[in-house]
């Protein structure tokens, strides 16, 4: 294959990893940065969303489209609600406690990857993409789905944007983010802020599982790999920033793309790690991050 | 922000956490009436009438063959059949009278599908539950890590692989593979078909671990001495979830794809090599390890149509099978399409779970020979063993006969070539033993026991 479009299938590789790493790792950076907390279970959130979608688009009849639609939907509900029920029985109690919640999420971890074997299974089931287009172009086919993944993504990042910079419930947020002890003491319910999103981002993460779904199938174990992805993401985002979040889902996604197409995976998985490393070295908040108060 | 606000729990007078809401064991009561209340009835049990029976009469102790299966990690799906089948056999063993008079019990521990875990598990196996011998598993790399621990603890170690790592001499004189045919020895038979039937110009796609590289190092020589060659070879990691980015590296002159690929996302991996090529695709030769336990008829999968797969033993059941196929395929529980009987879409290994099934007869064999009463005898299983020389089809053997090297340790038996057609895989050619044997490559029987 020539080197033009070589470069252009990297690049949509790039821009579809990109995609569904921009969504779990703002999830994740919500998290860190309104409750200053690690979530080391949120990459089981992601997988919670996938058997979800497997089960609600096998149970509803008809086209996949609606089968997946209603996926789409619910299954980030429910994903969602177990998150809340979790921030109540454990965060909570542990008082939002930094080390204390990484040894408790580690636990839930491990709860919920078990339980998900327990439950579904150890296959990997397919889902039924709600559409099948191929795209042709001169030198290879591609799926139209994984473009229509690129497009909903975004769409949710414009959303989750809007509702952080031009809602009260954003403001909310953010004033808690900023200064938790004041926002208290202004009467915002920080209790509750937290309960919000933290399950938040649970299902921001499950969005993302329901998306790749049909083009990855369900695994019991595929939360894994998300989950180092989109603390690579964070990391390197700073905590916290939405900007900086999708500028380095967007650098991350396109350099393992292109990097894996043109060289190999591993020398991509290498780089990025490195990536981490040199931001850690000389701008420890982050591309994007303010630093700590 | 409130990182250590005062903690509501430290007030409620629980005297186990202490002030930061960790646990403290110290302040916990262990009184030493319970620590003896609790000696015992430990004592109490291991004098319970029930431990003392079967050393006092060992001949009808059952014996213990410790399974170590992948129950977890990304070989769940094979772990999960590989004990239904070893179930099924040893129901049937046990039906008709058992070993020398004595029932077989499977001891089951997971291996996490992990080769640290896996040798952990052998160890486990040897020393705690006292188990006869171990039966395995399949991943290569697994039975690779798992190997060292069997021969240290001197315990019988019979794997269902497929890999050549047994075959090659390179593991030790307690590791057996008599209930399946090697990599090696598959391709050599396989590659005349392909060279005369889909290409002469092969690109390979393997997953990048032990298994993979049996196929990596085996099949450029046995495609050469039919004319044919590699022209390309892509090592995909064994986790990988997308696979797109590497069909670029598949050269435009490729006439066949042989692709071997394992773990949860085989279907990502054929519905992508779909959608990259279309209709337009050049002939493609996998091994169905690339689609087992995936029901072929998965959206995405059409392509298929018309592509040529291995199977060790057919998923479809053929219009040739034998009465002991059949007898095989029912005392499993599968139907007709390879699935589960009952769950349609619950779909088999059955390309390689066959090989559980034949090793236990294989062991029952062996035992007997041997004249095997417990563990003082392993040695002498292992010489039983390697005096074997073949299987012939029928119930205990129902894929096919098979002779057996015990010199490598290593079975040989008939490869089956299979086309996807109508949504069924029909075979369409079987290969003879003869084709698949090789030069052994060293000798176990000259190790010491």
């Amino acid at each position: 294959m020539h080197f033009g479009p070589h470069l252009l299938l990297a690049a949509l590789e790039g821009l579809v990893t990109s995609a569904v790493l921009a969504l779990t790792a703002l999830g994740l950076s919500l998290v860190f940065g309104v409750m200053r907390v690690v979530n080391v279970a949120h990459g089981e959130f992601f997988m919670l969303g996938a058997p979800l979608a497997w089960a609600i688009s096998t149970a509803i009849p008809g086209h996949p489209t609606v089968g997946f639609l209603t996926a789409l939907v619910i299954a980030p509900l429910i994903v969602g609600a177990i998150a809340l029920v979790a921030e109540r029985l454990v965060l909570r109690r542990l008082n939002y406690n930094p080390e204390a919640t990484i040894v408790a999420t580690i636990g839930m971890l491990y709860i919920i990857q078990q339980l998900a074997l327990s439950f579904y299974g150890p296959e990997a089931r397919p889902v039924e993409p709600p559409f099948s287009y191929r795209i042709l172009l001169p030198w290879f086919g591609y799926s139209g789905y994984k473009l229509s993944i690129i497009a909903a993504s975004g769409l949710l990042l414009v959303a989750t944007w809007l509702v952080l910079t031009r809602t009260k419930i954003g403001l909310i947020m953010r004033a808690t983010q900023y200064d938790s002890e004041t926002a208290q003491a202004f009467g915002i319910p920080v209790d509750r802020v937290y309960a919000g999103v933290f399950a938040l981002g649970a299902m921001l993460a499950a969005i993302a599982a329901v998306l790749i779904v049909p083009i990855s199938q369900a695994h019991y174990l595929m939360g894994q790999d998300p989950l180092l992805l989109s603390f690579i993401v964070v990391i390197i985002g700073g905590l916290g920033s939405l900007r900086g979040t999708v500028v380095a889902a967007v650098l991350i996604g396109l350099s393992d793309g292109i990097i894996s197409v043109f060289f190999s995976p591993t020398l991509a998985k290498i780089i990025a790690t490195l990536l981490v490393a040199m931001v850690l070295v000389f701008r420890p908040q982050g591309l994007f991050g303010t630093a700590p108060r | 922000m409130p990182r250590y606000r005062q903690s509501k729990l430290k007030n409620r007078g629980t005297a186990v956490t202490d002030k930061n809401g960790f646990f403290d064991l110290s302040r916990s009561t262990l009184s030493r009436r319970t620590a003896l209340k609790g000696l015992a009835a430990g004592a109490g049990l291991t004098l319970a009438p029930g431990f003392v029976r079967y050393s006092q009469a060992q001949s009808s102790a059952p014996i213990k063959i410790g399974f170590q299966s992948h129950r977890t990690g990304i070989g769940a799906a094979y772990g999960r059949w590989y004990e239904k089948t070893s179930a099924a056999a040893v129901k049937a063993i046990n039906d008709a009278g058992g070993i020398n008079g004595r029932p077989i019990e499977l001891v089951i521990e997971d291996d996490g599908t992990d080769p640290a875990r896996g040798a952990e598990v052998v160890g486990k196996f040897a020393t705690q539950h006292k188990t006869d011998i171990v039966f395995g598993t399949l991943f290569s790399h697994v039975v690779m890590g798992s190997a060292p621990a069997a021969g240290e603890n001197k315990i019988p170690y019979f794997v269902v692989s497929e890999g050549h790592h047994v075959a090659s001499t390179k593991l030790n004189r307690y590791v057996f593979q008599p209930g399946i045919t090697d990599v090696k020895s598959q391709i050599q038979s396989m590659a005349p078909w392909i060279a005369a039937n889909a290409g002469k110009k092969v690109t390979q796609i393997f997953p990048d671990f032990a298994f993979g590289y049996d196929h990596r190092d085996y099949l450029p020589p046995a495609l050469k001495t039919q004319g044919a060659e590699v022209i390309a070879q892509i090592a995909i990691p064994p986790t990988e979830s997308s696979f797109t980015k590497y069909f670029p590296q598949i050269p435009a002159e490729t006439e066949v794809i042989y692709h071997v690929m394992v773990g949860p996302a085989v279907l990502t991996f054929v519905k992508e090599l779909g959608e990259f090529y279309g209709s337009n695709r050049p002939q493609l030769f996998g091994f169905i390890d690339s689609l087992e336990a995936t029901d072929i008829n998965s959206p995405g999968l059409e392509f298929l149509d018309g592509s040529h797969f291995w199977e060790g033993s057919p998923r479809y059941a053929q219009a040739d099978d034998s009465a002991a196929q059949k007898a095989y395929r029912a005392a499993v529980g599968i139907d007709d399409n390879g699935a589960s009987v009952g769950d349609a879409k619950d779909v088999s290994t059955a390309a390689h779970m066959f090989g559980c099934w034949e090793t236990l007869y294989v062991v029952k064999k062996a035992m007997e020979d041997a004249g095997y009463k417990g563990p003082e005898d392993r040695a002498k299983l292992v010489e039983a063993t390697e005096a074997l020389t073949e299987f012939a089809e029928g119930p205990e053997h129902p894929q096919g006969p098979k002779t057996f090297n015990g010199k490598i340790h290593q079975c040989f038996g008939i490869q089956n070539i299979s086309k996807v057609e109508g949504g069924k895989l029909k075979v369409v050619h079987k290969t003879k033993i003869e084709d698949g044997l090789y030069e052994a490559e060293g000798d176990y029987t000259t190790q010491a026991l």
